[in-house]
């Protein structure tokens, strides 16, 4: 397994954990009463803006122990440059990674139309986001390891 | 349209310029090691211009280095 495969697992392992955790830790804290008060449209705002920089910080700390690990076990160097076959992934993974996004809009708002609580809307949101994350790294795998 | 399938002969041209490795073919062309491997094994098709710089590397013309594998309708 090339060290791109690797790194493409990784990033799918750790966006799995950090929401299925940040999650968890969050919905202890989601506000009582009803579904369309002010303080469930603040929970949810707080839920995204906070999500951000803890994914940020997160993954900087798992690609940091990933390197590491990597390297005692493997003795390979990150690649040093990004040639073309790793930018064509690359944008072809975005690529999907965006449908399944756009897809997770539009469900969204479909969910706000038939009259189903807002959060309907930002769960269907916040599962897009994390599915879109998950295709464009299980799309990276697939090309590295496959071809195309 | 037709697709068709490049194959190339990379591996024997490497062979045949005292056994050049695939890092050190990677290094003259610019690109990772891992790209050679994929293109060897026909899991990836160069651009046009890597394409060029492989030929040009072990200085033959490109249709010496790459050639069409097959073609499905």
């Amino acid at each position: 397994m090339s060290y791109q495969e690797r790194r493409s697992l990784v990033n799918l392992i750790s966006i799995i954990l950090i929401t299925a955790v940040y999650s968890a830790y969050m919905i202890q804290r989601y506000p009582a009463g009803s579904a369309y008060s002010p303080e469930v449209f603040h929970f949810w705002g707080a839920f995204f803006l906070i999500l951000i920089p803890v994914s940020v910080v997160a993954r900087i700390i798992i690609y940091i122990i990933f390197h590491i690990i990597n390297a005692i076990a493997t003795r390979e160097e990150e690649p040093p440059i990004t040639d073309e076959r790793d930018k064509l992934v690359e944008l072809k993974a975005s690529q999907n990674s965006l449908y399944v996004f756009a897809v997770g809009f539009i469900l969204a708002m479909v969910a706000l139309v038939v009259g189903m609580p807002p959060a309907a809307m930002f769960i269907i949101l916040i599962c897009s986001g994390v599915a879109s994350e998950m295709v464009g790294d299980i799309s990276q795998f697939y090309f590295y390891r496959r071809g195309f | 349209m037709e697709k068709i399938v490049i194959g190339n002969h990379i591996r024997r041209l490497r062979f045949d310029h005292n056994e050049m490795t695939q890092q050190e073919l990677a290094d003259k062309v610019g690109v990772t090691r891992q790209t050679i491997v994929a293109i060897e094994k026909g899991k990836y098709s160069p651009s046009l211009e890597l394409a060029f710089r492989i030929a040009l590397t072990f200085g033959l013309p490109l249709e010496a280095v790459f050639f069409v594998e097959e073609s499905n309708g």
